[in-house]
């Protein structure tokens, strides 16, 4: 088998000039490169079964998907799933004029804790990656960067048993409020601290982690580019405006669209950890909505589907008209 | 040429040295404090309400618990299969993929490449994904979790980027040698991306490392759990005892105890290994940023 691969590919390096001259259809580009192509069949497959056929799957959200009789036979419903997220319903029928309540919560939350998450989240990695490239000690800087991204690789499930146990009224964070003199109490059962608890905590974890890549834009900056600005006369501070941030713009673009694709999305990771049924209607998000109703509050698979559906489909314009916008006015865009 | 450097800037300096003082105080003393937790005696700590800057007494007995209990033994051991066989799979799979799509002389290779660009922004979601592993019988197998977690987008096209940069000279020479594609791949291409290939382990190996909402929502059996797991149980209690004062406060304080000895003795896997990995982190990320 060997032998007959190894003849194979010493023709496809003979025939790359003539290849080249003659362009032709699929066969012939197959028939020559058959086993270079072979050999990205495993990782078609995976996209096929476990990214492509679950996107036809969504389907179901426009059913009354019953397990029993597949997608292939179960009743199509149209838009009912997701009307019935909008809107209140009792039993099958819709009542157009009132909002649902979960509808108003989950997409409220989701859309607070991206926001806030963006705010916050976004510019301090950037302004990080800023100061760090102003510290002259190249040991020093190390070290702040090596301990900054120890938090990215602590598990989700541990970064949230320390916060379960540091919100409680005897814990770290009550310790530290209460310098600031707020009183102590048990910070997971308060609904309105829940969100700040969430994005304080994202942003403690990622800080470090994300200021890597401005880092690396920030180290490709030509020096010599400095020395020509400090000679005309632009001091320390003005040189971070004409020439440091100039030259990071395009990889702030490029993450700003990047993470429009996920605008109105929290994961649900964190807050199935860290919410009770006392933060219920400050915590609870779209994705966490998602998952009570498949496995938890009963397995109302085309109802959780068409929620799902519906929140990338709003993501995907968010994507859509940042990429639009950023073409137009930073002439940087992903397509 | 000397450039002066005027007070406002010496103060800079100054904060700017304090602030990252800061930044590292933040990032360890939470580790710090559960570290001092963790050997404290369970009395003596109910007693402090600050901050921690020793150990309250001393005691091991939270880590005579944490290795006492069975459950963290499966769970490491599961959560190093999946590691070790998602991992190796991973990077199998990963390389033979790159490699197609960095050869030059591909005519549909950008059709491959958009085909998997698509799910980086569009995907089935939760319940779709659950259909499908569960039509293909895979539900409740600890295969379930490797072949979801095989491949990822980004990794992927770091990894193409990689290749990329291998001459493409290398290959054809080696070709006109006899050597056939998969060989260029595994015994030049390959070694010859070392320390990307090292990115990827440790992306993937992190990733698995971490997991749990997939095996909560995939894993029927307790004995196929992995680490993360067991950990949730013992760490995110029922929240409704969460509430202070709830059970004696003997207990609670001891409970402390063991969740820090717990979060510490899970850590340390992740902290040890660390330091080897570290200088290859940037260049990881960079080689994503460039071509991402």
């Amino acid at each position: 088998m060997i032998a007959t691969k190894q003849k194979n590919d010493k023709t496809v390096v003979n025939d790359r000039a003539r290849a080249l001259r003659k362009k032709d259809g699929f066969s012939r580009e197959f028939s020559k490169y058959k086993w270079v192509y072979f050999m990205a069949l495993p990782g078609i497959i995976y996209y096929l079964v476990f990214c492509y056929a679950p996107m036809f799957g969504v389907l179901i959200g426009f059913q009354d998907f019953k397990y029993a009789s597949g997608i292939t036979n179960s009743d199509w419903v149209g838009l009912k799933h997701i009307f019935k997220f909008i809107f209140q319903s009792k039993g099958t029928a819709i009542n157009y004029s009132v909002i649902n309540p979960d509808f108003v919560r989950t997409v409220g939350n989701t859309v607070v804790i991206s926001f806030m998450n963006l705010i916050i989240g976004f510019p301090a990695p950037i302004i990080l990656a800023l100061l760090l490239n102003e510290i002259k000690s190249s040991g020093y800087k190390r070290v702040v960067q090596t301990i900054t991204y120890i938090p990215h690789f602590i598990s989700t499930v541990i970064i949230c048993g320390m916060i379960s146990r540091f919100s409680m009224k005897a814990g770290l964070f009550n310790a530290v409020l209460g310098w600031f003199g707020f009183p102590a109490e048990n910070l997971l059962l308060k609904p309105e601290a829940f969100k700040w608890i969430y994005v304080l905590s994202d942003l403690w974890q990622q800080i470090g982690w994300n200021s890597i890549i401005y880092l690396a834009a920030l180290s490709g900056i030509d020096p010599t580019l400095y020395e020509a600005a400090s000679i005309d006369g632009a001091g320390k501070f003005r040189q971070v405006f004409t020439v440091t941030l100039p030259a990071i713009i395009p990889t702030i673009v490029t993450l700003f669209i990047m993470r429009l694709g996920s605008m109105i999305s929290v994961g649900s990771d964190k807050v199935l950890l860290l919410y009770n049924d006392m933060t219920m209607e400050t915590a609870d998000v779209i994705s966490t909505y998602v998952y009570r109703k498949s496995f938890y509050e009963g397995t109302n698979y085309s109802y959780s589907t068409a929620i799902g559906l519906f929140n990338s489909l709003v993501n995907i314009c968010f994507l859509t008209a940042g990429n639009a916008i950023s073409r137009k006015v930073a002439e940087t865009s992903l397509w | 040429m000397k450039i002066k450097i005027s007070a406002a800037e010496r103060i800079f300096d100054v904060f700017n040295v304090l602030f990252m003082l800061f930044m590292i105080v933040i990032c360890l003393y939470p580790f710090i404090y559960v570290l001092f937790g963790s050997f404290s005696d369970a009395k003596e700590l109910m007693k402090v309400t600050g901050i921690l800057l020793s150990p309250q007494g001393f005691s091991t007995k939270g880590y005579q618990e944490v290795f006492a209990n069975k459950d963290i033994y499966t769970g490491f051991a599961n959560s190093i299969f999946y590691i070790v066989v998602g991992t190796s799979l991973s990077i199998f799979v990963g390389c033979l993929f790159a490699f197609t799509l960095s050869r030059p002389y591909l005519k549909y290779k950008g059709w491959i490449m958009k085909f998997i660009l698509v799910t980086m922004f569009f995907g089935g979601g939760l319940i779709p994904t659950f259909l499908v592993v569960k039509s293909i019988g895979l539900y409740g197998s600890r295969w379930a979790l490797v072949f979801l977690s095989m491949l990822s987008t980004y990794n992927v096209i770091v990894l193409k980027s990689a290749f990329d940069s291998v001459p493409n000279e290398i290959e054809e020479s080696a070709h006109i040698d006899g050597a056939g594609s998969w060989k260029v791949l595994w015994s030049l291409i390959v070694p010859l991306s070392k320390a990307a290939i090292a990115v990827q382990v440790l992306f993937y190996a992190v990733g698995i490392w971490n997991q749990w909402f997939n095996p909560m929502i995939y894993l029927t059996d307790r004995s196929k759990y992995p680490l993360q797991l067991i950990l949730r149980e013992i760490l995110i209690d029922n929240v409704s005892n969460m509430g202070d004062g709830a059970g004696t406060e003997d207990k609670v304080g001891y409970d402390d105890v063991l969740k820090y000895a717990t979060v510490i003795v899970t850590i340390t896997p992740i902290l040890c290994v660390y330091p080897f990995l570290q200088k290859y982190f940037v260049k990881g990320v960079m080689i994503g940023a460039v071509k991402g």
